[in-house]
């Protein structure tokens, strides 16, 4: 009968399988333990809450993804064709019931676990001393504005808008509050003070993102986005668009630089001199 | 059993001529195998657009085949992206596995002789094919295809060419064939649906369906629901573009420093719109493959499905819950903080089906006698390649985990194992198994499995890696790395994964050879029911006659995995075998 013909080839077949499975779960495995490539070590508090989040997912999925490979691998293995009758079973409610009992609870009980993280995020209540940056994409840069020593942004009106001109923002230089705003290409923050970031866009969608913050946000046309964070940590970073926004995309970038307060002070106070030199 | 004083009213003669038999036929195998061929041309075309892609990522400045003596341009690229994702989508993901095996199968396994509506069944197929001949038409328009990704976002996608090159006629006939599909797709659904509730045969009731049959007829509402909200959208789109409203368009945009007459819209409006029917779209993708699988597996196992409606119910479950999860691609979007807590929430809670899906197949196979045929293999892989491709959507569906992750390579490996990969594994699985059926000739098993041993292999290395440059940030839609500083790292990466994605995509070629080849000079399929399987469709001639049995109507007793039955002299039960007496249960 063709059965016993079928024999001879599936303990071959069934053994490179399983012994595929096997391997294939191993360097996964070891590749994700590893972290052979990952992100680089996080500069805010929020972003190390994030790590830890994305550790527990690791390893829950890890023992799900494991068990899973390495069952198949063994049922592959052990119930390869030896030419007898399959056992005749339509299943088992029990196991149905405790498998789906388990799932939810581990998955479900992990997703609200997520959800504290992301309250803090963007829940969290403003800080009434945040520094406030607004960040405009636009096709293909990053614009920042800085109020100045007054602290207000000025007036701004779609018809100044002149990226040629340097005036992304369209700043309405006539209003007083607009007199010493800074608009720079390159975004400075201060260590270890509260930033407040308000992302728009200009023409299309484009996205905030910066490694070390673990953050990332879209900047959409028509709203004003809030993004905040502190940085604990100097240092010289770099800030990218991950939102498909046109030809050049994948040169939307800019410097990111957290400071010191007396760099980040120095560095305003250099910007309002050049501003003044060169209205 | 025949009764010949019963025969439906469906049944009508074999149409003479060619045009009506093979060209504009109404029978539903001949459409079924029309959507195939379509799939199958649109399978290559979306590869050969994946790997030019891949070419340009590993050596960005060097010259792309077809493209010239120099490197490939980032709008190219772009345009690339945009085809390849679409054509896959719609013209492989939802063609193959739903339009094309459920056309030819549904009805035989549920004992009809055709489609509820044949005209109807003939007009969806010929839709699909103008619209995919729209959609090809893009690349060769002034400013090429569009560049906005198969997502479309608006604006980019609304405001035409002042967006960018490719965003001018290339995207307007980008959304016509896309609205022109969602047409095609809502006849196709209807009659999946109307055709599984009313031609079913005496004794066929909704438990002893095969899985196959299920999942068929849950992407049917899927697709009911889900192709006329994106059809809306889609035509508010256009709307957008040509007619001056702003549905997705707000006011004060400004392109190089020229303002756009919009004012009003919302860029998200477009998002959720398009999630709605996006994300309920991956099921339709994966479910049918789900099915096919299941199918494949307890039939090589010799094994009745374990938890068959477990198994239903979880298919019943992912098709309601995938309904309510569309935000989870909107984390980033600016949506409120509030509604991505509960999308997310429900969003985990859909791994559950998925996860009780696998432990029944791992179940299957527990005591099973496993041949290992090529559509076994195919099936085996495509559970490995679910579960692999599953658990990282646990990552992506929690907000604060999926914020770095986002919009890298990490989701483009997510969705291409879950949702590309795995619903392949689950057409070729078919394929080698139906073949037969369909053509009255065997795949050739050696190739077949050559085939299966380099895509399995293949697509682990392919995929595997881009997890990881997902965690480096590595983001995706990217023409090159060369401006950001910090990708540079993953120069030896990119080349790796399109070192891999050439000899996969070269593996291909393999199977195209096999299908051709068999065609004409396969082993013939003597044998009406050659792999020993219960369901109706392996009671009839191979190729089946044009009215699927011969003015019979089969009357169904069995459920649909009866293998391995103690006490029968076969280790198979077909579903319309007489009645036994009183046969022990397992349950």
């Amino acid at each position: 009968m063709q059965t016993k013909n079928r024999c001879a080839g599936s303990t071959t077949t069934a053994f490179i399988l399983a012994f595929f499975l096997v391997v294939f779960t191993l360097v996964t495995v070891y590749l994700f333990v590893s972290k052979t490539w990952w992100f680089p070590e996080t500069i805010t508090p929020i972003g190390h809450e994030i790590d830890v989040q994305t550790q527990r997912t690791l390893w829950l999925t890890g023992i799900v993804f494991v068990l899973s490979q390495l069952g198949l691998a063994w049922v592959v293995w052990r119930y390869r064709n030896r030419g007898e009758r399959a056992r005749y079973s339509h299943g088992n409610n029990t196991l149905e019931v405790l498998w789906t009992l388990a799932t939810a609870l581990a998955f479900i009980g992990l997703g609200v676990l997520a959800q504290f993280t992301w309250a803090k995020i963007h829940l969290a209540e403003p800080e009434p001393d945040a520094v406030v940056i607004e960040v405009l994409g636009e096709q293909f840069a990053w614009n920042f504005r800085y109020p100045g020593p007054d602290g207000k942004f000025g007036r701004t009106r779609t018809e100044l808008i002149n990226s040629g001109a340097g005036n992304p923002f369209g700043i309405d230089r006539s209003d007083p509050a607009a007199a010493d705003d800074i608009v720079v290409p390159i975004l400075n923050v201060p260590v270890n003070r509260p930033i407040e970031l308000r992302l728009r866009a200009k023409d299309v969608i484009h996205s905030f993102f910066v490694r070390e913050l673990r953050l990332k946000q879209d900047a959409v046309p028509g709203l004003e986005i809030p993004l905040r964070f502190v940085a604990e940590r100097t240092g010289d970073f770099e800030l990218v668009c991950t939102e498909l926004c046109g030809m050049g995309h994948q040169r939307m970038r800019a410097p990111f630089s957290v400071k010191t307060a007396a760099e980040y002070e120095q560095w305003l106070r250099d910007e309002l001199a050049l501003l003044q030199s060169n209205p | 059993m025949s009764t010949p004083s019963h025969v439906a009213a469906h049944v009508h003669a074999p149409p003479q001529g060619f045009l009506r038999k093979y060209i504009f036929s109404t029978d539903h195998k001949v459409i079924g195998i029309q959507y195939y061929l379509l799939a199958l041309v649109a399978v290559f075309v979306g590869l050969v657009l994946s790997l030019l892609m891949r070419w340009k990522l590993a050596w960005p400045n060097d010259p792309v085949p077809w493209f010239g003596d120099g490197p490939m341009l980032p709008e190219q690229y772009l345009a690339l992206v945009t085809m390849h994702g679409t054509i896959m989508v719609f013209f492989v993901l939802t063609t193959a596995p739903q339009s094309g095996f459920g056309n030819y199968f549904l009805p035989i396994q549920i004992g009809a002789a055709d489609m509820a509506f044949p005209v109807i069944n003939m007009l969806s197929f010929w839709t699909t094919f103008v619209s995919f001949l729209v959609m090809v038409a893009a690349f060769f328009v002034a400013g090429g295809a569009p560049i906005s990704g198969w997502t479309g976002y608006a604006p980019l996608s609304a405001v035409g060419e002042i967006a960018g090159p490719g965003q001018g006629l290339g995207q307007t006939l980008w959304i016509v064939s896309i609205a022109i599909f969602c047409a095609a797709s809502l006849m196709g659904a209807l009659n999946f649906i109307a055709t599984t509730i009313d031609l079913r045969a005496r004794g066929l009731s909704l438990m002893r369906m095969p899985l196959t049959v299920w999942a068929w007829f849950i992407t049917a509402i899927l697709a009911l629901l889900a192709f006329g909200v994106l059809l809306a959208a889609g035509l508010l789109l256009l709307l957008d573009r040509i007619a001056g409203t702003s549905f997705f368009v707000p006011g004060g945009l400004v392109f190089t420093d020229k303002p756009v007459p919009h004012q009003g819209g919302s860029p998200l409006l477009w998002q959720h719109l398009f999630w709605f029917f996006g994300h309920p779209e991956v099921y339709i993708a994966i479910l049918p493959s789900m099915g096919m699988a299941s199918h494949l597996l307890s039939t090589f196992s010799r094994k009745p499905i374990f938890g068959y409606r477990a198994m239903v119910y979880a298919m019943g479950a992912i098709g309601f819950l995938g309904f309510c999860v569309w935000g989870h691609h909107m984390f980033a979007s600016g949506m409120s903080p509030y509604s991505a807590m509960a999308f997310s929430v429900l969003t985990m809670s859909i791994g559950v089906p998925s996860a009780i899906k696998t432990f029944n197949w791992i179940g299957t196979l527990w005591g099973g006698q496993i041949r290992f045929t090529t559509a076994m293999l195919f099936a085996i892989g495509f559970v490995s390649l679910f579960v692999t491709g599953g658990l990282s959507g646990l990552f992506l569906a929690q907000p604060p985990v999926d914020q770095p992750l986002h919009d890298t390579y990490f989701v483009v490996a997510h969705f291409h194992l879950i949702m590309g990969v795995a619903a392949i594994f689950g057409i070729f699985g078919a394929t080698y198994y139906w073949f037969p059926k369909m053509f009255g000739r065997f795949l050739n098993e050696g190739l077949g499995k050559l085939h299966f041993w380099i895509t399995f292999a293949g697509v682990y290395l392919i995929f595997v890696p881009m997890h990881l440059m997902g965690f480096f940030g590595q983001p995706r839609r990217y023409a090159e790395g060369t401006a950001v500083q910090f990708l540079s790292a993953m120069e030896g990466p990119q080349q790796f994964v399109t070192i891999a994605a050439l000899v996969t995509g070269l593996a291909q070629l393999i199977f195209l050879f096999n299908f051709l080849w068999s065609l004409k000079w396969g082993r013939k399929a003597e044998a009406i029911n050659p792999w020993r399987s219960t369901s109706l469709e392996w009671t009839i001639p191979s190729p089946p006659p044009h009215d699927n049995f011969g003015g019979r109507q089969p009357v169904v007793h069995h459920g649909p995995y009866e293998y391995s039955v103690p006490g029968e002299p076969e280790d198979f039960i077909p579903q319309d075998a007489p009645p036994r007496p009183a046969p022990a249960t397992g349950d």
